[in-house]
């Protein structure tokens, strides 16, 4: 298993794409902290960079990756490997690979510029969002034969969540407005790690003050040590579900 | 003739006897108590209190005595009653240490309380766990100036006013600095007041507050960390000048809040750091100009109340909203001011943007409606309704528009 992480490490850094990523995002973090004095402004705008490019990147990159190594995959499994440890293998190189890339991109400003737990937090889900959407490359690229089919279902997936799920979620507070909705609406972000990370940082930046009564719920909820780990164990899930489902398809797939 | 002539006589004679003296009080002397001091005193004596500590409760001052402290002497209430009572005209405390009066629900007590007088000065006095500072009540001409005043820290409901004014008139309150009182300068029925250069921080309710007390005038005062900021209500000719409003960051504060206020200019002031900036509902015919407003969640509450509000030249930069109501505005203007979210263009180079902005955004309104979605602050689909919104308007109130937008901001 590690062994074939290590290749796929060698493989991704040989392609370059990583270092572009790695490069964009240094330049994209150096430049906002450059032009705020205020670091804590910085951070939102990064924040918002962070929310909608790590995921795309990760998916995408993911996804492409897995078809293009499809022909060593076939090798692998003609070899006395397990298959999980060929599709865990894959999933910590091409992990390790994007992580070190954003610990690279958005890590060092963040240790320059912010070295405080509102960049920990921020560092943390931009990690935790990084593996889930990779989780969910594999999940569709194992469930997809079609390479073409395969990047658009990451792609359709990638858009759900940063933008449709939203909108959905503002219809659903339009129709129930009525009703008392806290509980409701902690469930709802739970179901998109994208806003549940996004409202973690919110949380750590004393924006929460901001949003009033519901700011001060989503505080209360968040902000306790059960809401912690509420929220890292529901990340976490969302790491590793869609991995599980494509593990379980691996196994009995006919490649 | 002649009558005149002796009476002038004796009048002289008797100005020459009753020459104003100085008693001293300390543990030494012969005085030892500031009570027996006023006992002795006469109209126009001085009383000069030397370093120690003297104990005072509800001490009545009934002449028109100076009190001086060396070395701020110790007025101690010794949590009985109030300290000290001014009933007379022209009195003068200054340097004085005053410590420890009662605290209750049912009487107002005060460290210095000030009742139907005029000309009465209080310089340089500082005050510790007093349940109210400064009390002046039906009282004119006064100079408050220089004094701190740190309340007792019990907690809101149980703590007093730094300053409170009650039916008073032409008071100066200037260079004093309150903490930790319910409000740091609170006033009811307080005309033609002037109030300088004071301080006010960590008050558990309002930094300031005030109702029915027209035409004061307020002057480079800063009012920061207070539990929900500064209040104003029901009055008409306010001005404020040079004041700075910040940090009063929490769930319900803001840094000022106008409540059916009219006719009255705020200007030059700054709001930094607060929820809101400012708060308006129900008032009229205000005139904000050269304001800062910088990183506030919202820079400006304008409830649809409001009606013929002007605001020109303020500058806006780096709120997380810059405006937010709840309707449709009637007669307000927004002219020349600078917002940093402006995105339009200049074309005749007047420095004056060509199109108007509106500084309501479809999510703050949308918030304004549906408190829950703050679910969604920041989030990427927010951010497309906002663009949507921004270049084909339907939402947003109509009315809410600054129609010649700055192109940079003003130096103020």
């Amino acid at each position: 298993m590690f062994k074939i992480a290590k290749y796929v490490m060698y493989d991704i850094l040989r392609s370059k794409v990583l270092i572009a990523y790695s490069l964009f995002l240094l330049l994209v973090s150096f430049s906002l902290f450059s032009m705020e004095e205020n670091s804590s402004k910085s951070l939102i705008s990064l924040m918002s960079v962070v929310m909608i490019i790590v995921p795309l990147v990760s998916i995408i990159f993911s996804t492409t990756y897995f078809y293009n190594a499809y022909q060593f995959i076939e090798l692998l499994v003609a070899q006395p490997i397990s298959r999980s440890s060929i599709l865990l293998g894959e999933f910590l190189g091409v992990s390790v690979s994007l992580l070190t890339a954003l610990l690279i991109g958005v890590g060092i400003p963040v240790l320059i510029y912010a070295p405080d737990s509102t960049g920990l937090v921020l560092m943390i889900s931009g990690f935790a969002l990084t593996l889930s959407f990779i989780s969910l490359a594999f999940f569709s690229s194992v469930a997809m034969r079609d390479k073409a089919k395969g990047i658009g279902m990451s792609l359709m997936l990638w858009f759900y969540f940063s933008v449709i799920y939203d909108g959905l979620v503002l219809g659903i507070l339009f129709s129930f407005n009525e009703y008392p909705l806290e509980k409701a609406v902690i469930a709802l972000a739970s179901f998109n790690p994208i806003d549940l990370g996004r409202i973690i940082i919110l949380m750590k930046m004393d924006i929460s003050a901001l949003m009033g009564l519901t700011g001060a719920v989503y505080k209360q909820f968040f902000g306790s040590s059960f809401g912690i780990i509420y929220s890292l164990s529901i990340m976490l899930m969302w790491i590793i579900f869609p991995l599980l489902i494509a593990l379980r398809i691996f196994r009995k797939k006919n490649l | 003739m002649k009558s005149l002539a002796l009476s002038c006589f004796l009048l002289l004679v008797s100005c020459f006897f009753s020459e104003a003296k100085t008693i001293i009080v300390c543990s030494e002397c012969k005085v030892t108590q500031l009570t027996t001091a006023l006992d002795l005193a006469a109209d126009f004596d001085t009383i000069l209190v030397k370093k120690g500590i003297y104990t005072s409760v509800n001490t009545e001052i009934k002449k028109q005595v100076v009190i001086i402290g060396e070395n701020y002497p110790v007025i101690d209430g010794q949590e009985k009653d109030e300290v000290l009572v001014v009933k007379a005209d022209n009195v003068i405390l200054s340097g004085l240490w005053i410590k420890n009066s009662k605290r209750g629900s049912m009487k107002d007590y005060a460290g210095i309380r000030v009742v139907d007088s005029r000309n009465v000065k209080i310089i340089n006095c500082k005050l510790e766990n007093t349940f109210f500072g400064i009390y002046l009540a039906n009282s004119k001409n006064c100079l408050i100036s220089g004094n701190h005043s740190k309340g007792a820290n019990y907690g809101n409901s149980d703590t007093g006013n730094g300053v409170q004014l009650w039916k008073c008139d032409s008071i100066k309150i200037e260079n004093n600095h309150m903490e930790g009182h319910r409000d740091g300068i609170y006033f009811e029925f307080a005309h033609f007041c002037l109030i300088e250069k004071n301080l006010c921080e960590k008050n558990f309710r309002y930094g300031l507050h005030f109702m029915f007390s027209d035409s004061d005038v307020y002057r480079k005062n800063t009012f920061q960390n207070n539990g929900t900021g500064v209040a104003v209500m029901y009055t008409k000719n306010v001005e404020m000048y040079d004041n700075i409003f910040r940090n009063n960051w929490g769930d319900a504060a803001y840094g000022l809040l106008l409540k059916d206020i009219s006719n009255s200019i705020i200007e030059r002031n700054t709001f930094t750091n607060n929820t809101v900036g400012v708060t308006m509902e129900g008032s009229n015919s205000i005139t904000f100009s050269k304001n800062n407003f910088a990183s506030n969640g919202y820079a400006l509450k304008v409830m649809a109340n409001c009606i013929r509000d002007t605001f020109m030249y303020n500058n806006f930069t780096a709120n997380t909203f810059d405006a937010a109501t709840n309707g449709e505005l009637r007669e307000n203007s927004f002219k020349y001011n600078y917002w940093d979210k402006y995105e339009g263009y200049d074309l005749n180079r007047d420095k004056i943007g060509d199109i108007p902005f509106r500084p309501v955004s479809l999510y703050s309104m949308i918030i304004e409606q549906m408190p829950y979605a703050v679910m969604l602050l920041r989030s990427f689909t927010v951010e497309i309704l906002n663009r949507a919104e921004k270049s084909i308007p339907g939402i947003v109130p109509e009315t809410f528009q600054d129609y010649a937008p700055m192109m940079k901001p003003h130096s103020l």
